[in-house]
């Protein structure tokens, strides 16, 4: 007992040390820290430094770059481009993504299928750029398949257009919704539902009365993060698109106008606004979800 | 859920199998195609090649210089790893068992890296790099990437370290540990499966990032799925066989790690970190 | 026996206070305790005995007065330099270490040699009863073995205090009256000082050698087990020692220690414990054992009986008055619900408090 502080030296009342810990700050908290510093300096910094550098255009006045934008239809219908793929991408995983997950639910053996349907999202979009190049194409398995099946005489025309970059968005957002959409599924509690089930609720009801406002602040989180991954689509739309043409999306417009202009300055107006169209979507989905339930979705503490 | 026996519902149940039947088949199929196509020795107009051969790996192999790529990929995922663990598990661990002023802005500022596409703050990073002279170096990809890396592991971690009974950190502190004998006798052995899967998953999604290697490297600093853009990019330049036996090799490299980050992960955290409930 | 645990005079608490929200909140919480002492902290939960208990472990700062062990302020050590043992509700065993890696964890954190660790270890192991299990890990133990392994990792650092937080919340009924013998055994065989947390009074009654009852953050009453069980303070301390009746009334006459009641126009007679005025609103608190059928002594009361339950020996009854009191009462034999019977209290064991006052949080 040497630690042991002797009487005289300490006066009444706690000290220093323990009255910041008692607001929360001691070593500990400072352990955070490190990673705060490297994401102001990586993340936030670079932001607001794209932010200003917006308003500094290479010509004109400060609001140049953005005038440039919307007054120019290269520039401004890929908003319109981007938002015409990602909106109905999203719409069809999410749709296709909900029953399934009741279904996956019931599995003993979902491990297989959800280490299956991780695959896509591993490889990530550049593998299934082109792999899609080749299995969609003219000649590619999927048309072969149509065709002996009897269902098309010509090969569809599946890459380099529109369909391609929504059938790569449909490859890798699936999985991706699918699984954030498990996660909350199972998050509920099941007795939930067999307590509905017991009160004379049928399949129908319990999901409508009981599954779907429990998990629609779920849904509407998957809902954004799904669109904000669409929406940002980059390699396959350059590569199974018309980069040029329908699937010039905006992160092209951001691309080349930083990497073959070397505008950076209108490379960063273009990238805030796509930061901006995604802001805006997400707030909106996020705000519709106050009128939804928000508490456990498991009865117990969780 | 509850199963029904209807007539209606198991109509119901064989429409969402056959969905999601026809998804596993297209999906897998359209591997087996970048498979096929990297041993034929020419494809066009027919089910299957006319013949098989090894021989676009080897060319592939020189003529993408695989080699070099492959260790720029290895080097820049390991430090990726180490650094993002380091920074991560540190500040998830304040986190999970601080409450202080700012930390809900402070978690804010974590998420948004993971909630906004790398390519939409990737330009402004780009640009700031370039400022700086780090882009188009080695360290520039590593930082770029520990940009979203460093906030993953944070948001694995923390859940995993706030199911840790504080009252056994509490129990190790009352019978004498300090700090640093806490972390090395307590913290560090009960948190390893967490790091390891967090830092695998990490692994995973790094040697998969595109957009900011892409955004960042130089010729030099290129990992293999950017090579594998630039390769498909200028598609013609080269026969299509070598570009998808570039592709093979990418795919070996991804899902070897995938594989062993599958023995300590459920696949679903690869998306999401929410825990799955054991099956009832 | 050479597990010898370090001595010294007295703890004391000095005023020591806690303001952290609402809840779990200290006031000027003072108290002394000798050596060799069995404290029990009683108190229903939110009352702050844990938080008085974190507090001497140093899991919590204080944020007013002091503590001190002997004449050494110990509330600005870290938990680690205070060198206690602790025994936590949910024995916070290591998940990762086996039973002998768990006890030996204080000796090894004090950088004792190995071959001493495992000489103590082995006492610790024989003074719980735990022979035999020492390679296992925690979640291959029962409740009550896990149970024994927190108490052995707690005394084999020789701590001068030993804390006991709920030890046994989570343990069966039958299970918790043999830990509490164990547990007793143990203080007495190793001459400890323990402060134990408890929000059982059996537990407490039977354990302690002085009792604390805390509520809101406040010491209400301090004393032996029979001076708690048979003076109440308070009226909210004799809720906590089986006064389950409670009779509000107004006071008609005050003389003598003694208190005559007005409740709904029956007269009942006790010992006053609290100042009364004549007037003010006042209660009579009469445990069940002391409510027992008749009307030949005082205090008779007129109730309809509701429920009648058999406990072995005798019976406990429910009943409420006319003007809709409940009582809880002792009957030899079974009575006829719904009956209308009469219940009387001697008046020695009747006891009279003021209104306790409202809004303190």
């Amino acid at each position: 007992m040497e630690a042991i502080a002797s009487t005289a030296h300490v006066d009444h009342g706690p000290n220093l040390r323990q009255r910041l810990a008692a607001k929360g700050f001691d070593a500990v908290t400072l352990l955070v820290v490190p990673a705060a510093i490297f994401s102001l300096l990586l993340f936030v910094y670079p932001f607001a430094f794209g932010f200003i550098l917006s308003f500094e255009p290479k010509s004109g006045g400060w609001l140049a770059n953005y005038q440039r934008f919307f007054s120019d239809s290269y520039f401004y219908d890929t908003i319109a481009n981007t938002l015409g793929l990602s909106v109905p991408v999203t719409l069809l995983n999410l749709l296709l993504a909900v029953p399934v997950s009741f279904r996956v639910r019931l599995m003993r053996r979902q491990r297989l299928l959800t280490t299956i349907l991780v695959l896509p999202i591993t490889l990530g979009t550049v593998l299934v750029a082109e792999g899609l190049l080749n299995y969609l194409g003219p000649q590619g398995w999927f048309n072969r398949t149509l065709i002996t099946l009897g269902f098309i005489d010509q090969p569809l025309r599946l890459v380099h257009n529109y369909w391609g970059v929504f059938a790569s968005l449909v490859i890798t957002g699936f999985p991706f919704t699918f699984l954030l959409t498990l996660s909350y599924v199972t998050g509920i509690d099941p007795a939930l539902e067999q307590a509905a089930a017991t009160l004379g609720a049928n399949a129908w009801q319990r999901f409508f009365h009981v599954y779907l406002p429990l998990l629609m602040p779920g849904f509407a989180i998957t809902f954004c993060l799904s669109f904000v991954q669409a929406f940002s689509v980059f390699p396959s739309a350059v590569l199974l698109g018309e980069p040029a043409g329908s699937t010039r999306v905006i992160s092209i417009a951001a691309y080349q106008a930083a990497f073959e202009e070397y505008d950076y300055s209108m490379a960063s107006s273009v990238a805030m606004i796509m930061g901006f169209v995604q802001l805006a979507i997400v707030v909106l989905v996020l705000a519709s979800r106050g009128l939804f339930y928000r508490g456990p979705a498991s009865g117990a503490k969780g | 859920m509850i199963r029904d026996t209807t007539l209606g519902a198991k109509l119901w149940a064989v429409a969402v199998w056959s969905l999601v039947g026809f998804f596993v088949i297209n999906l897998l199929a359209m591997i087996a195609t970048v498979v096929t196509s990297s041993f034929a020795t020419r494809w066009l107009g027919t089910w299957l090649p006319l013949g098989w051969t090894t021989r676009w790996y080897s060319s592939a192999w020189s003529e993408f210089q695989l080699w070099d790529v492959l260790i720029v990929t290895f080097q820049v995922v390991g430090l990726v790893v180490l650094l993002s663990g380091a920074l991560g598990v540190t500040a998830a661990y304040a986190l999970a068992r601080r409450d202080f002023p700012g930390k809900r802005l402070l978690v804010l500022l974590f998420l948004l890296p993971l909630l906004i596409p790398p390519i939409t703050f990737g330009i402004p990073l780009a640009t700031v790099l370039y400022r700086t002279g780090l882009a188009g170096t080695f360290w520039g990809v590593v930082v770029a990437n520990l940009v979203p890396t460093v906030p993953f592991v944070i948001l694995v971690m923390i859940p995993f370290i706030e199911q840790i009974d504080p009252k056994i950190e509490a129990a190790a502190r009352v019978f004498g540990a300090n700090t640093f004998k806490l972390f090395i006798h307590v913290l560090l052995p009960l948190l390893l499966p967490g790091i390891l899967a967090a830092l695998l998953l990490v692994l995973v999604r790094t040697i998969a990032m595109f957009e900011l290697t892409f955004l960042v490297a130089g010729p030099t600093s290129q990992t293999l799925v950017v090579a594998l853009y630039y390769a498909v990019f200028a598609a013609g330049v080269r026969a299509v066989q070598s570009i998808d036996a570039m592709a093979v090799v990418y795919m070996a490299t991804t899902l070897v790690w995938l594989v062993i980050a599958l023995r300590f992960v459920n696949p679903t955290q690869i998306v999401t970190r929410a825990k799955q409930q054991p099956a009832h | 026996m050479t597990i010898a645990l370090s001595q010294f005079n007295e703890v004391r608490l000095d005023r020591v206070s806690r303001e952290f929200g609402a809840l779990n909140a200290l006031r000027d919480v003072s108290l002394t305790i000798q050596r060799r002492e069995f404290i029990a902290l009683l108190g229903p939960s939110g009352c702050g005995k844990s938080t008085t208990l974190n507090c001497i472990a140093g899991l919590l700062p204080v944020t007013g007065g002091a503590i001190w062990l002997d004449k050494n302020r110990i509330d600005t050590l870290r938990p680690e330099e205070r060198g206690f043992g602790m025994v936590f509700q949910n024995y916070a065993l290591f998940p990762h270490l086996n039973v002998r890696q768990n006890i030996g964890f204080g000796l090894k954190m004090r950088g004792i040699p190995r071959a001493e660790i495992d000489r103590k270890v082995n006492e610790a192991l024989s003074l719980v009863h735990l022979h035999g299990q020492e390679n296992k890990l925690p979640g291959q133990l029962s409740g009550g073995q896990q149970q024994r392994v927190a108490i052995a990792r707690a005394i084999v650092i020789e701590p001068p205090l030993v804390l006991m937080d709920e030890p046994l919340s989570n343990l069966d009924a039958k299970l918790r009256l043999e830990m509490r013998a164990e547990i007793r055994r143990i203080h007495n065989e190793l001459g400890a000082t323990t402060i134990y947390v408890t929000h059982d009074q059996d537990e407490a009654l039977s354990l302690a050698d002085r009792i604390v009852v805390l509520r809101d953050g406040v010491v209400r009453q301090v004393g032996t087990p029979k001076e708690l069980y048979e003076g109440p303070a308070h009226l909210d301390v004799a809720d906590f020692m089986g006064f389950r009746n409670r009779l509000k009334g107004n006071v008609v006459a005050v003389e003598n220690g003694r208190a005559l009641l007005d409740v709904e126009g029956m007269r009942i007679s006790g010992v006053a414990r609290e100042t009364l005025s004549v007037g003010s609103i006042a209660y009579a608190a009469i445990r069940p054992d002391d409510l027992v059928l008749g009307e030949a002594g005082g205090n008779a009361l007129q109730v309809r009986v509701d429920t009648i339950e058999y406990r072995g020996r005798e019976f406990v009854g429910t009943a409420h008055s006319e003007g809709g009191l409940d009582f809880v009462f002792r009957a030899h034999q079974p009575v006829e619900l719904g009956s209308t019977v009469h219940l009387q209290a001697d008046d020695q064991r009747v006891l009279v408090f003021a209104e306790p006052i409202k809004g303190r949080k």
